[in-house]
């Protein structure tokens, strides 16, 4: 086995430097075939196929099998495949998982390809490419496409409270009195008798539209539910980022801000937690019962695909900083370390992460693609929809975004962080007691 | 007529238990079928060895290393159980399945003992009889999620109905209060049929001249239940709560599809905190250890039953 592993790896290198010479001829094994390919999101899966089919027209040899399992049982299904030997040659990976799969030797380093076919890095927007290095400083993947916050809004609704488009896009945030975020919250809350969450006289336990809708309590990153207003303040997640080794939710900048949150269910402006378990909040705002959700970019078609509700999309609020803030999360694909085909593997995930391809993903005005040209031709297919997307591509061009929080252990962090979050969301402790939970979180870095 | 024909049942397990005496007895027979014996027990044998020895096996060895499946297991002997002792996360899934089990198992019991009464006494007809057993053909998962968006807080239908009566709606899955009782009652639903038909078999098997006499001396219909149905039953009855009981410990589906462990950590029985600790969090050695020590729960509740409610043996002889 080692052996025969051995000569692969020979001849991968072989092939390797035969196909930068532009010569067709190469002998080896593992440049030919199907290669097989895995992805979680079924909204993306037509632009992928397209770029399966050119691929293979430009390279008959090789075959692209694509599948896609959701995102439920995407992982342990990789786990299992990795053991059992029949995990996909490439694969989609996310930050929050590739630095366990990474140490545990599951991931091809690609770092010689990119050089040898001069992947040029510098096309990438900003900081997406460097994302995907190990704490071993190797490359193990190469960006495809990402994402960041906005919130989406009824128009109908910001109407009849007198509210105007400007207004949502020039919000302010603190976490003492919410800002004009809150204002505009309040007023777009309504109870079941009509009356406004500001007027006297509002039932707050009898409301009709939430002013903002709830996702759930946010687990460890807080992605769409509170990273956006929370890392206003200054705070971010880790002492560093990526690969940091200490978590900061005992920061009481950190926990004024949850407790502002968890305050709005208080309030009666945002629904109860309880009441998240089941419907997707996306669907709630589409019957009507919230009047913004924040929500990722990769929810643009879900949100603007609903009949009878026009939908707006504002940038998240300034914070006391004087900054607005998103999270920015990328995908990457990835090779398993195990493929039989690593030539063929490499030249998928080069022509995935080119142009050629996010070019066509791009044109499905689905999600953004990594490259920046490519990014600016979504941003022209949603405006072409009729979608204005600015909310999510301002955040990239004034550098207002920060990293989704690499660390080790994410998946155990997120185990204490999500009945840590959900209880406090709930009412039923208070931000206070995130201290105790941070300090299980660290005590799993000593 | 009737009494001889629900007789032989009866008389025929008496034979059954005679004879492991019998040929302890003959030791030259013994030997003699064991070759053909070894030959139809192999089937099963093979699928038991190598599906349930052989993980067990391996599951006690792992609980005492750590193991994150990519790489080699490392033992670490008792560190693990060391750790679940202090680890207030196993304590509150012990708790929450109790809770769980306890509202499962008696509810479960009464309506099924219930129903097997109906089917025996009222409900001759085949289909209805049948009807009783659909829940159980549905699968668990498919169960879970009918229910899960019936009792939706939002959409479902039942929160219509509550909110038409004037009620306010109810977070069947979202409240911590209710989480629980709503998972063990429709596992309670799902289950109650076939429960049913196990005891129904039971009480099919009490000889009808007991009941005939019972009439003959005047004893009133709650009285015959009690002196004789009862205690009669009493071994299908011990038989039905210590299969019931250990698959009620082991509820993870409904769990798994609807709350995950939520909200908080109300619903994190143990079966899925295990789950959790090995296949989320990749930490397998630690998931086995509590895997382990359910092993060893399950195994002393069974025996506890067995010993007290004396399931082996039969008040019919």
């Amino acid at each position: 086995m080692k052996k025969s592993l051995g000569t692969v790896a020979v001849a991968a290198a072989m092939a390797l430097s035969l196909s930068a010479c532009g010569g067709s001829g190469s002998s080896a094994e593992s440049a030919k075939g199907e290669v097989s390919y895995w992805l979680w999101d079924a909204n993306q899966l037509p632009a992928y196929q397209q770029c399966a089919d050119d691929f293979t027209k430009a390279n008959p040899d090789i075959k692209v099998k694509i599948t896609q399992r959701g995102w439920d049982d995407y992982w342990s299904t990789l786990t299992n495949g990795f053991v059992g030997g029949t995990a996909p040659d490439v694969f989609t990976n996310h930050l929050g998982r590739y630095g366990e799969l990474a140490e545990n030797k599951q991931l091809l380093p690609i770092d010689d390809a990119v050089k040898k076919d001069n992947v040029d890095l510098a096309a990438y927007n900003e900081g997406l490419a460097d994302l995907w290095v190990g704490q071993d400083g190797k490359r193990y993947g190469l960006p495809k496409d990402w994402d960041t916050i906005g919130l989406f809004y009824n128009k109908a609704m910001l109407t009849k409270a007198g509210i105007s488009e400007d207004q949502m896009k020039n919000l302010t945030w603190n976490p003492q009195d919410g800002g004009t975020y809150e204002k505009v919250i309040a007023h777009l809350t309504v109870d079941k008798s009509g009356k406004r969450g500001d007027e006297a006289g509002f039932d707050k336990n009898n409301v009709a539209v939430y002013g903002l809708g709830l996702n759930g309590g946010g687990d460890s990153s807080g992605q769409t539910e509170w990273s956006y207003f929370a890392n206003t303040t200054g705070w971010s997640h880790t002492d560093k980022n990526p690969w940091g080794t200490h978590y900061n939710y005992d920061d009481p900048k950190f926990q004024a801000s949850i407790d502002w949150f968890a305050g709005l269910v208080k309030k009666g402006y945002m629904p109860k937690l309880e009441s998240t378990v089941g419907a997707a909040m996306a669907d709630t705002f589409a019957a009507g019962k919230s009047a913004i959700n924040a929500h990722g970019s990769w929810m643009v078609g879900q949100y603007t695909g609903y009949k009878g509700i026009e939908v707006g999309i504002a940038p998240t609020p300034t914070g006391p900083e004087g900054k607005r803030a998103s999270m920015f999360n990328g995908l990457a694909d990835s090779i398993w370390a195990g493929t039989k085909k690593k030539d063929a593997a490499i030249k998928w995930v080069e022509y995935l992460a080119s142009a050629s391809c996010q070019d066509v993903v791009a044109s499905k005005a689905v999600v953004f693609p990594a490259l920046k040209a490519s990014s600016d031709k979504a941003a022209a297919a949603f405006k072409a929809k009729g979608v204005d997307v600015t909310a999510f591509t301002e955040h990239v061009k004034n550098k207002t975004t920060f990293l989704y929080p690499i660390t080790d252990n994410t998946a155990k962090v997120k185990g204490i962080m999500e009945p840590a979050m959900d209880a406090v969301v709930s009412g039923k402790q208070p931000a206070s007691s995130l201290t105790e939970a941070n300090n299980q979180v660290n005590a799993l870095f000593k | 007529m009737m009494t001889t024909l629900t007789k032989n049942p009866a008389a025929s397990s008496d034979q059954r238990s005679a004879r492991p005496g019998r040929i302890r007895r003959g030791g030259l027979r013994r030997y003699g079928d064991l070759k053909i014996a070894l030959f139809f027990i192999a089937p099963a044998m093979i699928g038991f060895v190598l599906f349930y020895v052989v993980p067990t096996i391996r599951g006690i060895y792992l609980s005492f290393t750590e193991y994150n499946i990519l790489g080699d297991p490392e033992w670490v002997g008792l560190d693990n159980y060391a750790a679940i002792a202090k680890d207030p996360l196993f304590w509150n899934s012990l708790a929450v399945t109790g809770q769980y089990v306890l509202m499962n198992i008696v509810l479960q019991t009464v309506l099924a003992l219930g129903l097997a009464l109906l089917m025996d006494r009222v409900a001759k007809s085949t289909l209805v009889r049948g009807a009783l057993l659909l829940p159980y053909l549905m699968s668990n998962v498919i169960a879970a999620l009918l229910w899960f968006w019936m009792l939706d807080y939002q959409i479902g239908i039942v929160n219509q109905f509550i909110e038409w009566a004037g009620l306010p709606r109810v977070a069947f899955f979202g409240s911590e209060e209710w989480a629980i009782p709503t998972q063990a009652l429709i596992n309670t639903w799902r289950h109650m049929g076939y429960t049913a038909l196990l005891i129904f078999a039971g009480l099919q098997a009490i000889p009808q001249h007991l009941y005939e006499v019972a009439k003959l001396d005047g004893a009133s219909p709650f009285q015959t239940f009690r002196k004789i149905t009862m205690p009669l039953l009493r071994p299908v009855l011990v038989l039905v709560l210590v299969v019931t009981v250990i698959g009620s410990f082991q509820v993870f589906d409904t769990v798994a599809v609807t709350t995950q462990g939520g909200p908080v950590n109300a619903t994190r029985v143990i079966q899925y905190y295990i789950y959790q600790r090995a296949f989320t969090e990749s930490d397998f050695g630690y998931g086995s250890a509590i895997a382990v020590i359910l092993f060893l729960i399950l195994a002393l509740v069974a025996f506890i039953q067995m010993k007290f409610l004396k399931g082996n043996e039969s008040d019919l002889d």
